[in-house]
């Protein structure tokens, strides 16, 4: 808490602040009873002027009675403490207190103080220093008085009643106390209302401070300190969420393209040393495989060449011969694939690859009771492909169509055509991001083998996320139960990116079909995938992919009669290491043909009814590419 | 007295030894087997062999090590090494420490024997060489000029100014074949692999002999002239009986294990 840096600055400008405001005060309270005292001060000499004033004719006629109702008169004003006279030698010879009269004031009592204190008493003195502030008693509240000298005059010496001599310079002093019980509560009560607003002032600011340090340096602070952890225990997909735009945001920034370069640079890495390891799997299960593959290959051809003129035996041997050879290439591109290299493509008719794919698995056909029907299109244009990929792609699904039929026979057809087909329906989605780039694809949930695309959705109250799937146009998406209530049209619907929050839907659309709200995700250097978020709305727009039309592709159809596949499995088919073989299989074929099918950019679908049979359909670019 | 034998076939897999005994003795040679390095050598006290097939891959001497002991011990019986693709690499290497040819593994019954009928045609150019006599006017063959590489005997680079490189086969590699008939060669931007066939040469019995690839990279122009006149690459086949000019994917590391030609002229 202490160590804090926002702790830190609030404590510094607070104890700053304090000490400015405390200052402040101190000059303005000051300030504020200076100025209240000067004007009690004005006040109080004004009033002896006029004392002294409205006296003195009655003085010359020295009409005692009529000067003391004066003196009475204004000592009962409130405020107003006492007015006395006195003369020469101290005696009190008028006062409103009556009882004073008489009375004999020492040259050293306060009144008297300020001419008297030297020895020969001084005769003018400024207003100021006539004046004094002194308290009766301990409790009381404080008084100001103020002398106010009365000096001889012409008149004076020159009266009837001869009182005063022509020599005498003062006759004798007027002396007002004025109660500052008021002024001193206005003082006071000036100081409350300053000590409050400073107290005020101090606590608004600090909040205000302690408010912005917390929203602008606080929680950019936690934030990036939260990243620095979470990317520090391993966690390099963390992204700072939120950005301001000031130096912290910037720093975020960099931060989150810092780690998105290490994630990247750690997948790189994660790639490059599977390719290592894998390679190395298949430098050595090459070396092993290699031997024995040596004794099948140079007998087989050693016999083949002594049977020229038997030419049953010689055709079988040639099938074993081609066979062992394909193996050969097989082990020589499995290390070719560890070396990143090629594939090996060239110009083939693929009716000519699924012939030679047939020789090779007729007898186990023939040993089922299974009826080949063939139905090749004879036009088809030659097309660069693997044929030796494509020829186990084909031998694979052969397989597998007689082993679904089982011992009980049945027929499998195989069909070849040349079919044109809009990208619509059939162009795969690889790699899909959000306008920050971060990617959509997830490997996790396949949608007919094929990573899917993950958006967020919520609204009101529900929210979850949608796997879109990545065939354009086929729409075999997985909404979550939970989510089929969602309202698309409502106002708060949002579809955000997983990663990074930032909103998917494009405001500018509307679904041309049913007015739904419009999703746009980005396919790189491919331009926006646009689709229809409602769910019953199948529409879909890929501009940069319609753009090039229509465009010719090889089907091929294998379809058997055999047990069929379970609903439920469809989807998981073309994972690896799928397999409902148990001991026979490896679960291994189906995945690596679908990667030979998505290396020549083309797709492998699936249609299948239990105990009807299965259709696989396979779809290749054609011609020269 | 020694005996005299064809061939001496050193493997660690008996299979292999049996389908090249079977395969070498149906062709008329004689053959004897080891199943590794120290037996093969052994076997050189009592016997002589004209040709050796070797695996380069066996327990104790390994391949490499065999060709080592051969030369100290001054057996100049050439060498043919058997490998699988995995070991390509190291086939160019041993091509380049003295076995003349190289079977990657699986191999056919041809390709064994092939390779077996050049690497005896070589023994009777070796031959007639050492009977060569200056005044002599036939010349038996061209060696391939300086600032040439060659793989083995079999297929020679030459670097160009533009970063290309040219590839061939040598004129002794052509002497190991006799009476061409025709030349498979692979297409414009095909990738070739060093140590792997990258162009076919039938002669006039059928049989196969490949070329290997000196160098890796992707072809960029091929010479097709050498198809229509077959002749051009037994009468000039460094200049005008070039195969492919090539981008090379990594030259300079794969021309260190060929053989430098101007060493050959000292």
């Amino acid at each position: 808490m202490f160590k804090k840096i926002g702790f830190k600055l609030i404590l510094v400008v607070g104890v700053t602040a304090v000490i400015i405001i405390g200052i402040f005060s101190f000059y303005n309270i000051r300030s504020h009873s200076d100025a209240l005292l000067a004007e009690v001060e004005r006040h109080a000499n004004q009033l002896s002027e006029t004392v002294k004033h409205s006296t003195r004719y009655d003085m010359l006629l020295n009409q005692r009675d009529r000067v003391h109702t004066i003196i009475n008169t204004i000592g009962e004003q409130p405020g107003i403490q006492n007015v006395r006279v006195l003369n020469k030698v101290g005696e009190i010879i008028y006062s409103s207190h009556e009882e004073d009269i008489g009375k004999l004031v020492d040259k050293k009592a306060e009144s008297c103080y300020a001419c008297h204190t030297a020895n020969e008493p001084l005769e003018r003195l400024p207003v100021k220093d006539r004046t004094r502030i002194f308290k009766l008693s301990s409790d009381s509240a404080r008084v100001l008085g103020i002398i106010t000298p009365i000096y001889n005059e012409q008149s004076c010496w020159e009266a009837d009643c001869h009182a005063h001599e022509k020599e005498q310079t003062v006759l004798g002093v007027l002396d007002v106390t004025i109660s500052l019980s008021d002024v001193d509560e206005q003082i006071q009560q000036g100081e409350i209302d300053t000590a409050v607003f400073a107290f005020s002032a101090v606590v608004v600011f600090s909040l205000l401070l302690s408010f912005f340090v917390k929203r602008w340096v606080d929680k950019p602070v936690k934030e990036l300190l939260n990243a620095t952890h979470e990317v520090g225990t391993g966690n390099l997909n963390y992204i700072i969420k939120e950005k301001s735009d000031d130096e912290f945001g910037i720093l975020s920034k960099s931060f989150n393209n810092m780690t998105q370069k290490l994630s990247e640079a750690r997948m790189q890495l994660f790639q490059s040393d599977k390719m290592a390891s894998l390679g190395r799997l298949a430098a050595g299960v090459a070396h092993e495989i290699n031997n024995p593959l040596t004794g099948v290959l140079t007998y087989s051809s050693f016999l083949l060449k002594k049977t020229q003129n038997n030419p049953e035996l010689n055709d079988d041997l040639k099938v074993i011969v081609r066979e062992t050879k394909r193996s050969r290439e097989i082990v020589k591109s499995l290390l070719d694939f560890a070396r990143q290299s090629v594939p090996k493509k060239n110009q083939v008719n693929i009716n000519e690859v699924i012939d030679r794919s047939i020789t090779v698995v007729e007898n186990q056909l023939t040993i089922n009771h299974v009826e080949l029907k063939k139905n090749f299109a004879s036009d088809l244009p030659l097309s660069t492909l693997d044929s030796n990929q494509m020829q186990q792609v084909f031998i694979n699904l052969l397989v597998n169509a007689s082993d679904a039929i089982g011992e009980k026979g049945g027929r499998i057809n195989i069909s070849t055509d040349l079919i044109k087909l809009s990208p619509y329906g059939i162009t795969h989605i690889k790699k899909a991001t959000c306008p920050k780039r971060h990617d959509l694809m997830d490997n996790e949930v396949k949608i007919d083998g094929m990573p899917s695309i993950k958006l967020k959705v919520s609204s009101n109250g529900y929210s979850g996320f949608i796997n879109l799937d990545p065939v354009y146009g086929r729409n075999h998406h997985k909404i979550p139960v939970s989510l089929e209530k969602l309202d698309i049209n409502s106002k708060d619907l949002k579809v955000v990116c997983p990663q990074c929050e930032i909103s998917l839907i494009d405001p500018s659309k509307k679904c041309p079909d049913c007015n739904s709200p419009v999703y746009s995700i980005e396919v790189p250097s491919q331009g926006n995938v646009e689709g229809c978020l409602s769910k019953n709305c199948d529409w879909q727009k890929w501009d940069a992919v319609d753009v090039g039309g229509q465009k010719e592709y090889l089907e091929i159809k294998i379809s058997d009669t055999g047990c069929g596949i379970p609903r439920e499995n469809l989807s998981k088919i073309f994972e690896p290491f799928y397999s409902t073989k148990g001991q026979k299989g490896t679960g291994l074929g189906l995945s690596v043909i679908w990667g030979i099918i998505d290396n020549h950019n083309g797709t492998i679908t699936v249609d299948s009814e239990l105990n009807k049979g299965t259709t696989f359909t396979i779809h290749l670019p054609a011609g020269k590419n | 007295m020694k005996k005299d034998w064809d061939i001496l076939i050193v493997d660690d897999e008996q299979v292999v030894i049996d389908a090249v005994v079977k395969i070498c003795s149906s062709e008329g040679f004689t053959v004897d087997s080891a199943t590794d390095a120290k037996e093969a050598l052994q076997k050189f006290v009592k016997n002589n062999y004209k040709l050796i097939i070797c695996d380069i891959m066996m327990p104790g001497i390994d391949g490499f090590g065999f060709l080592n002991e051969l030369s100290q011990r001054k057996i100049s019986s050439p060498v043919i090494m058997t490998t699988g693709y995995s070991t390509v690499e190291n086939a160019v290497k041993s091509l380049y420490t003295g076995a003349i040819d190289f079977i990657p593994k699986p191999f056919t019954a041809d390709e064994l024997v092939n390779s077996v009928l050049r690497g005896m045609k070589y023994l009777e150019i070796q031959k007639s060489l050492r009977n060569y006599k200056r005044d002599n006017s036939e010349i038996i063959y061209v060696p391939c000029p300086a600032k040439y590489y060659r793989l083995g005997y079999s297929s020679w680079a030459a670097e160009e100014n533009a970063g290309s490189i040219l590839i061939g086969a040598t004129d002794l590699f052509i002497k190991t074949i006799e009476n061409i008939s025709q030349i498979e060669l692979q297409q414009i931007d095909d990738e070739v692999v060093q140590g792997n066939s990258c162009a076919y040469i039938k002669d006039k019995e059928e049989r196969l002999h490949p070329l290997l690839s000196p160098v890796s990279g992707r072809i960029i122009e091929v010479n097709d002239e050498i198809k229509m006149n077959k002749s051009l690459i037994e009468k000039d086949p460094y200049f005008e009986g070039w195969f492919y000019r090539l981008i090379p994917s990594d030259s300079e590391y794969e021309l260190k294990n060929l053989i430098n030609c101007s060493s050959d002229r000292l």
